[in-house]
Parts: C-alpha cells; structure tokens; sequence
C-alpha cells in the first residue's frame, strides 16, 4: 500500500441487515477479499451492538466510522480521521434519499433484488469514495437516461425464455 | 418475490435471488448456489455461443453470489467481454462486475483497458462515464499508465460534458492517489484551479476534491486556487438559501461544496491581507448562522449547517492566528457539549481537543471543566465518554492538575474495560507531568494500581520506580506509602512489584519505626511471595539479597528462605538459580563486597517517558500491534526504563552474578577516562592497513547503536561482558574528532590489545583517518582512550569499521563494529526564510537531485524528537515555512575538503498511517541518496 493511497477519502461504504447480512458493499481502496471479509465481519458486529440513542460515528481501527440506521438497514461509511462526520452522515441520508426517490418509498427487498442497480445509484453519486454530484436531480436523470438506453435496446423475450427454460 | 423490478427484465435472476431467499437453511442455500454455478460454468463452456443477455444475466448472477459471500473464481472473462458490447446494459454489468470483483493486479488488466480506451474514445458520455469509474474503482498501476495521461485531457478539453468532467476529475484524483509519480503536472493544472470558477457546482464539487489533494503535495502549483477558493465561498455562504436550487441541502447552500472549500483551505497558511479579510468575514457569517433558528427542525438541515461549522471551527484552528475567532469558536463549541444531539456533543468534545492546543483558546477551553467531568460522568455512549477523557488530557495544565486527575481515577473505578488502560497511561502521563508535590504523584500511581491494577503496564510501574530512584526528595514517603499499602490483606501484584522494588533500595528509610522493621518489612513482602508469577517472585528474591545488605539481622531468615526446598530446586531455573546465586553471595561476600555489589542504584538518564510513547502507540493506527514492533519497544525500553531483574536472564549467564542484581538495563554512559598510559612502545597501529580478511564480523546490535548515533555523538557504541566502548566526538566544517574510550569489564588484564581502524577501498580516498596506538595492555577495571582525527575529502557512503584485537584469558578476542563516521556529521546547519527555501528546492528539481523515502514509522511520532532528531543530525531546522505546519523543513551545507554541498530536506509525518516521506534535494544525487537513507533510519 503506497503512503498517496492514503489520501483523505472514503475507505468503504457497506449495508448491511439488522440480522447481519451484507446487502451491499463499496470498497474505494483495494483491500484483499480475506481482508474485506474480516473487516464487513468485525464492523457489524461492532456497530449491531449499538444500542439506538449512542452516537453515530465511532472510533474502529485506525479509521472513523458514521453510520445510521434506516428501517432494518444499516448504512455504514469508513472514512479518514480529518474527514467531516457530519456531512458523511448527510452523504449516506442523501444516497437513501436517492433509492428511494428512484424505487419509490425503497425497501430492504428493493436492495436485495434490484443491487445492481443499488450499486449504479451509488456510483453515480460518489466516486473513489468522492462525492461526484450532489444534486438529487443530476444523479436521477443519469440514472433514468441509463434506464430509457436499457428499455430501447431490450428486445422482448418470452416468460419461458427468460427463466432459461427455452 | 421481488417488491420492484423497474425498468429492467432479468426474470432469472429474481427467480433466483427468490429461491435463495427461500431456502430454509444454510446448507439448502449452498447447495442451491452450488446448483447455479454449475449451471452457469456449463452454459459458459457450451458450445453454443451465448447471447449477450444471457450472459449479462449469468455474470449479474455470479455478482450476487459473491455478494453473498461466496468465493467466484469464473466468469472475468465474459465480463470482460461485456466491456465491449454495444449495448449499455451489458457494458454497465460487465463494468460493475469488473469494478466489484476485479482486484487490482489482475492479469485481465490488458483486455479491461483495452475496451476503456475504446469507450474514452468513444465520445457518446455515457460510455466515458462508466470507463472512468471503472479506471476509479479499479485504480491499478497500469491503469495509471494507460491513462494517467489522457484524463487530464478529458478533464480541461472545452467540449467535454459536465458530467463526464465531474467524473474525469474525481478518476485522476484516485490514479494520483495511487500513483501520484504517474500522473503529469502540466498547462492543465491551471485549467484546474479555474474550475473553481465554473457555472455547474458539481464540477466545482469535484474539482475541489481534486485540487485539495493535489495541493498537499505540490502546494505552489495550486496557490492560485486560494483565492478562488475564498470568494467561492464567500458567495456561497453569503446566497440564500434557495439560490443554489438543487444545491440546497434542506436550505443549506452547498454544504458539501462549503465543506471541501474549507478543507482546501487547510492545506495552506491563512492568505494574503486582501483575500484573509473575506475569508475572515465567510468564517464569521459561518459562525453567525449557527446562532440563527433553524429553518427547518429536520436533523438533516441542522447537520448540515453544523458540517460547515465544524469544517469552519477546523480551518480557524489550522490558521491559528485569530485570537477573536479562536475564543468564538470555542464559544460555540462550548454550546454544543450541552446539545441534545449525542452526535453533537461528541464532536464537540473532539475538535475541543484541537482547541485546548492552541495558547489564544486553552484559557477558553479550560472554562468547560465542570461540563466535560460531568459527561464523563453521565453520557451513556462509551465512545462520547472516551472524547471527554480526551479533552480532558488536552486540557489539562499545572492549575488544574489535581482536579482532573482526581476525576479520571474516580472514573477509572466505573470506566469501561475498553478505555481503562488508556486511561491509565493518561493519568499516569499527567501525574508525572504536572507534580509540583512528588508524594502527590506516588499516592496517584498506588491509586492507579489499586483501582485497575490489571490495566497498568509495565511502562508505568517501572517510570514511578525510575522517579523516585532520581528524586531523593520523594524515597522515604515513597517506602513508607508502599509499605502502608501493602498491608491490604489482597493487593495487586504490580503494587508487590513496586513495594519490592522500592523497599529493597529505600526500606532503611523507614526501618527506624519499629512499625515498619525489617523483620515487619521482610515478613509483609514474604506473605506475599508464594501468591505472585514468577517474574515477580524473581524481583522479590533481588529485593532479599539487597535487604541481607541494608539489614545484616535478617540475614539468617533470608537465608533460610533462600536455602528452602521450594527456593533451591524450584522447577523454574530462574528461580533457582537466583536462590542459590544469592544464597552464595550472601555466605561468601565480606559486607564490603556486598555493599558494593548491592550499592543503591544510579540516577537513570532523563528521557523521554516510556508510559508517552505507549500512549502515542497506543492512540497509532494498529490496534494490533505484531511481533516486530513489540520487540522493538522492548528493545527501546532496555534504554527507557528499569528493565525489572526477572525480564532480563540472559545476563545471568554472565560470570558475575552481580551483573543482574540491580536490575539495571540501562548502562550510563562512559565517562571520559584516563588518558593512556604511555611508554612500554605497544604495537603501532597501521590505521590503512587492508586487514579486512582477519577483521571479524560485525558484532551483532552493533548496526541498531550505528544508527543511533547518526544523529548524536556521544554513547556507548559497544558492549559485551567484557569490552565496553563508548564514543564522544566533535565535528567542524569537514573536520572532526572523536575519542575512544574502551572499558575492560572484568577483573582480569586484556593483552595484546590492538584497535584497528579499516577503511575500504572505496572510502579511503573520500576520507582521512589519523590516530596513535593505544597500550596493548589493558588492566582489569581499566578504560584507556585512543583520539581520532577525521577529514571528510569528498562525499561518502560507507562506514569505517573498528576491529578490536585482544586477549583476554587464554583466548583470543576478536570484535568489529562499524564506526558513526557518517557524511551528515559534516554537516553545518543553514537558516532561511521560507521563500529562499522554495527558491532553493525549485532550483533542486532536476529529478536526479531529489531521493524520496517513504516508510513506516519505527519509533512513536513525537514532534519534539522529530526536531531533536533533525537538528542531531545536523541540519537547521526552518519553522514556519512548510505551509503544513505538522512537517518538518531542513537545510544546510555539507562541508568536504573539496566542495560544498548544499541540502534541502522535508519531513512529512502521517500520523494516521504511523507513516513518514522524506524528501532530500541535494545538488548531487548520491549526497541526496546517502543523507535520505541515514535520516530514513532515525524515525
């Protein structure tokens, strides 16, 4: 690990479920997947013992972690110790606010079953762990032009066909 | 079933996702996992080539089976392939598995540029949109190769989309942080900085976040963007709220702009007259607004204003020049530790910290004592109260030492198991610090060890022993408080260690109270004995041969302890071999030998305190600290503190016993000796003479005191059971001098004793040795001293060796060791106002001239050793002229006979990474390299 990665930037950005399930994660410094899976294991565990009313950022390893809860989701951020807690609390309720406006009053089940587009939600707001563009506007229309590009170029395809029975 | 599924129609992958849902196990969701790999590797190997749906939907299947947590280890390939489809859907999974799954070091690196190439090419946005995030999430070295060069382009090209600039901006400030040498400055930097100007802020967003990090570390190419940066945010701060339209963040203008504005800010000292006036005026309407109501009661809206107003309170506290906003600041921060907001608070009690470090707002920050104790008291998150602990220690000074230390040991008794070492390590640090009363800092140390005696470390029991062994103010209530304490019925056993200890060398002080006799003394730490760990009982049994010394009456008694079954056959050898060593010494010694072996211990060197540079360690980033470090801090606490007897018994194999009997480490340095005895024409020592082949080898530990002595000049170089050699030396210009002092540690004569000094052949004609003989023969107990003389002729790299030839016995002894002789010890120091430094440095830019090293750090981070150890090694140390004042700056001239050369050097510590760069510019690349690899050493 060179000393420039360690830049004042998000390190990751995971959710995860009141029972512990990981639903999404955003690595933004390459980190081993014996490393990763370390880290998503221990964190959980650490911020699922929170109890409601302590505070939202909390001191884990050499990083500082903001987190909150919404519904039965965790939404979790690692980030550098000169980073502002505020405005990351602020960048996770901004990224809730996004899925839902895009899923219409979004879900845990949303998440489960559309991740991918979870992941293209997120990747249009931050990148590298930077936020690209806060405007909840700017990032909804990127995403429905990407929805519209999808709809023209999806020729339509039989029930059987799709569920790989054809 | 899925709850949405908007504008997309992979039916098997929900059907899929439905089913692992539904599986009623563990082993029934493997198994159905399993079943689709299976699936999915045969229709990948088939030979019916596969749509491009299917497989996007086989790759979008193994995505979320890895997001399960399973391992993949197929399907890159057709990802890959994905990259190049024409349609976007496909493209977007293939780039979002690649940026999921692919690690940097990949071997399908080749093939992934090689469609983002095409895709940057492409010129249709969206396209560019996902290469360049797939270049930042991926973020490799040869990514940074193939494009390092091209995103500038995108970046400044007057025709590229906003969006694609927001992204293109944000993709280099990854590649530069990962491969800063990668990416070129160049004519678009300037570009850059006028992004700060653009129309759409979510470039000017993105851009800010760019130029914040390239501004670390090439602070004069972005100056410009300074005063860009202020009236930026001067308009921003000055709008109303729904001005900014989209920007407004529940009516806060811009807050993530502002908040990157102001951390841009951070990376240089407070501006010009003209611009600071506007800056000073955006951080009062900052602080201004916080006093206004809320216009909204969301939280987020409050967030978000405070955000600003903590990054605002951040830049005050970097700048540190403005009294008024300083105390205003803290004003506010004042308000906030009684917020209903836990989160509030808790920042808080953190930027306090900051604060209470500055001289304008520590009287400030001192105000705040009741409500810090009192969160310390009653916040019910343990993470809040270890910021109040903090804040706590940061403002501590002599006028409110007692009371803050009192409430941190009160606290200690309820304080969570998480933070009470620490606590420790603070109390014990404070205790230490502010103690104008020494008893006052023995009561606080016993407290400490009677409240969360499992907690204090090694370093804090052995600090309070190395204070009253230097204080003889403090002995005597220090021996009759342990002996109080230790009449608890259960006491810990660090407590039995430290009454131990301090009884063997001060229990005469108290033994004229029949109280407290030696008999009573020995009976108390006896009933203790058979209770304690061996390395405790090993101390107990050092402090009963030192009491057969003070109190000759209780000589029979001890020695019938020592003589006991359960003493002289213990099964540990330690143990045993203790009891019967001291069990002879006691039979054999005549009182005089006896007093002079167990003679009252020497001052220790004053140092840096062993318990800081725990704490500093502790508060570093790796809780887990592997083996190397800990040795290494062992190692340095050899040096630091009393090594206790029992820890060190690999100097009981010495010849003497009395070698360990003090328990001291730590070996004062050598004074200056006897000048040699002269006559008697001993052998002539041929200073050049290429005896490399009979030199022996480099004695081991030999290269851990080298290095210590780069930045010193006087110690001991050497020491083994029978030779010590110590060194003080002076140096001027590309001159120098050095004394030798070698010590004979034993009782017996060294012949034929024949120091030699070798140059190699590849030093020799870069420097000059001069010396005389010294005696061949060195009596027992006996310290003779040779004198050096040095000329540095040229630039050098090596080190000159001293092979010592003697016998001692009938054997013959043979020990090398590299001599500090080094190119910086000519070095002379050189002042200079922080613009003839960057005048300097520029000129120095050829890349030949500059040697960087980056490494991790060795030793604990301590700013006050960081300068010790730069002016140690010779150069000026410049303050205020690195725009970063947590970096240190050098300059100086090396003097050789032959030229002079002059050298720039910066530090940079990163605390966060327990990490430092040094850069070295000299006009002369192997002077640069040589003085970078000494200095590197030293951290």
């Amino acid at each position: 690990m060179s000393w420039d990665e360690f830049g004042e930037c998000m390190r990751f950005m995971l959710l995860f479920s009141r029972q512990g399930k990981l639903r999404l994660q955003k690595w933004y410094l390459a980190t081993s997947d014996k490393e990763r899976k370390k880290m998503v294991r221990e964190l959980m565990q650490v911020v699922l013992a929170r109890k409601p009313k302590m505070c939202s950022f909390l001191e884990w390893r050499d990083l500082k972690v903001v987190y909150k809860r919404y519904a039965s989701l965790y939404f979790c951020c690692a980030i550098e110790g000169q980073d502002n807690e505020l405005i990351t609390l602020e960048l996770i309720h901004r990224y809730v606010e996004l899925l839902d406006k895009y899923f219409g009053s979004v879900c845990e089940l949303d998440i489960i079953f559309n991740f991918e587009k979870a992941y293209f939600i997120l990747d249009e707001f931050l990148m590298g762990g930077d936020v690209q563009d806060t405007s909840k506007k700017s990032v909804l229309k990127a995403i429905e032009q990407a929805d519209l590009l999808q709809e023209e170029d999806e020729s339509p395809r039989s029930v059987l066909e799709e569920m790989g029975l054809a | 079933m899925p709850a949405v599924s908007k504008g997309d129609g992979m039916r098997g992958l929900a059907v899929f996702i439905s089913d692992i849902r539904n599986c009623k196990s563990k082993e029934a969701e493997i198994k159905r996992i399993n079943k689709e790999l299976a699936n999915i590797r045969s229709k990948f190997k088939g030979d019916k080539a596969l749509d491009g749906y299917s497989k996007k939907k086989y790759v979008c299947k193994l995505l979320f089976i890895f997001l399960l947590g399973h391992d993949i280890d197929f399907g890159h390939m057709e990802a890959v392939n994905l990259l190049s489809s024409n349609r976007y859907t496909e493209k977007q999974i293939g780039y979002l598995f690649i940026s999921v799954l692919v690690n940097s070091n990949s071997e399908l690196i080749r093939l992934i540029n090689n469609a983002i190439k095409n895709d940057l090419a492409s010129r249709n946005p969206t396209f560019m949109g996902l290469a360049l995030h797939c270049i930042a999430s991926v973020g490799s070295r040869e990514m940074a190769e193939a494009f390092a060069g091209e995103i500038p382009k995108v970046l400044v090209a007057g025709d590229t989309m906003d969006s694609v600039k927001q992204s293109a901006a944000l993709c280099l400030l990854r590649l530069y942080r990962t491969s800063s040498d990668l990416v070129p400055m160049g004519d678009w930097t300037s570009r850059v900085v006028h992004l700060l100007n653009d129309q759409h802020l979510g470039v000017v967003t993105a851009a800010t976040s760019l130029i914040t990090t390239l501004a670390q570390k090439n602070p004069e190419e972005f100056k410009t963007s300074v005063s860009l940066a202020v009236s930026r945010l001067s308009r921003i701060v000055t709008s109303a709220s729904t001005d900014l339209q989209d920007y407004t963040y529940y009516f806060v203008p811009a807050p993530w702009l502002s908040v990157k504005l102001l951390r841009l800010l951070q990376c240089y000292p407070p501006p010009d007259p003209a611009v600071r006036g506007r800056l000073t005026e955006c951080l009062e309407t900052i602080l201004n607004k916080a006093q206004e109501p809320p216009k909204s009661k969301k939280v987020q809206h409050s967030n978000a204003k405070n955000a600003v107003l903590f990054e605002a309170i951040s830049l005050i506290i970097h700048h540190d020049s403005e009294p008024n906003l300083l105390v205003r600041a803290c004003n506010q921060l004042g308000q906030f530790l009684q917020h209903r907001e836990t989160n509030l608070r808790y920042l808080a009690l953190e930027s306090m910290c900051t604060l209470a470090s500055s001289e304008f707002s520590h009287e400030a920050v001192k105000t705040h004592i009741e409500t810090v104790i009192n969160a310390l008291k009653t916040e019910r998150d343990v993470s809040v109260r270890q910021r109040a602990v903090d804040l706590l220690y940061a403002m501590c000074d002599r006028s409110n030492a007692p009371q803050i230390v009192a409430e941190m040991l009160s606290y200690l008794e309820t304080a969570d198991y998480s933070i009470r070492e620490e606590i420790v390590l603070k109390v014990a640090i404070l205790a230490e610090k502010y103690a104008v009363d020494y008893t006052w800092y023995v009561d606080t140390i016993l407290n400490l060890i009677r409240i969360a005696g499992d907690y204090v470390s090694e370093e804090v029991w052995y600090r309070v022993i190395q204070i009253v062994i230097n204080r003889d103010d403090v002995q005597g209530y220090a021996a009759k408080t342990v002996f109080e304490a230790l009449q608890a019925p259960a006491c810990h056993e660090n407590l039995v260690k430290v009454g131990g200890y301090i009884l063997g060398e001060f229990g005469n002080l108290i033994a004229g109270d029949p109280r407290s006799s030696p008999l009573i003394q020995f009976n108390l730490l006896h009933s203790k004995f058979h209770l304690c760990s061996v390395p405790t009982r090993a101390l107990l049994l050092s402090t009963y041969i030192k009491f057969v010394n003070l109190f000759p009456e209780v000589k029979p008694t001890i020695q019938d302890v020592l003589r006991s079954d359960s003493q002289l056959r213990n099964a540990d050898v330690e143990l045993q071999q203790r009891a019967v060593e001291y069990l002879r010494l006691s039979t054999v010694a005549s009182t005089d030998i006896l007093a002079t072996v167990l003679e009252e211990m020497p001052p220790f060197p004053e140092r840096e305190s062993s318990i800081l540079a725990k704490l500093k360690k502790k508060k570093g980033p790796s809780t887990v600290t592997d083996l190397e470090d800990t040795k290494r801090e062992r190692s340095v606490d050899v040096n630091g503190g009393p090594e206790p007897a029992p820890a060190s018994t690999s100097a009981m194999s010495t010849p003497s016993p009395s070698a360990d009997l003090l328990g001291l480490g730590a070996a004062p340095p050598a004074p200056a000796g006897p000048p040699p005895s002269s006559g008697s024409g001993g052998l002539l020592v041929d200073v050049f003479s290429d005896s490399a082949s009979a030199v022996a080898p480099l004695a081991p530990g030999s290269e851990d005191n080298f290095a210590r002595f780069v930045c010193k000049n006087n110690g001991v170089l050497f020491e083994n059971q029978l030779l010590q050699i110590g060194l003080k030396s002076e140096f001027r210009q590309n001159l120098g001098r050095m004394f030798i002092f070698y010590g004979n540690k034993t009782s017996t004569q060294f012949l034929n004793f024949t120091p030699t000094l070798i140059c190699s052949d590849d030093l020799q004609p870069h420097l000059n040795l001069q010396t005389k003989p010294v005696d061949p023969t060195v009596e027992g107990g006996a310290q003779v001293q040779q004198v050096v003389n040095i000329e540095c002729v040229s630039d050098f790299t090596e080190a000159p060796v001293l092979s010592i030839q003697f016998r001692y016995g009938g054997t013959f002894q043979n020990v090398s060791v590299q001599l500090p002789i080094t190119l910086n010890k000519f070095f002379q120091p050189t002042e200079m106002a922080s613009q003839d430094f960057f005048q300097r440095w520029k000129q120095l830019s050829n890349p030949q001239q500059e040697v960087q090293n980056i490494f991790k750090a060795k030793h604990p981070m301590d700013t006050e050793v960081t300068k010790a150890k730069i002016i140690g090694f010779g150069s000026a140390l410049l303050e205020e002229v690195d725009p970063n004042p947590a970096n240190f700056v050098g300059a100086g001239i090396i003097h050789t006979k032959t030229t002079q050369i002059g050298c720039l050097l910066r530090l940079e510590p990163n605390l966060q990474a327990q990490m430092y760069r040094l850069t070295l510019r000299t006009s002369k690349e192997a002077v640069s390299q040589r003085l970078c690899e000494l200095l590197s050493a030293q951290f």
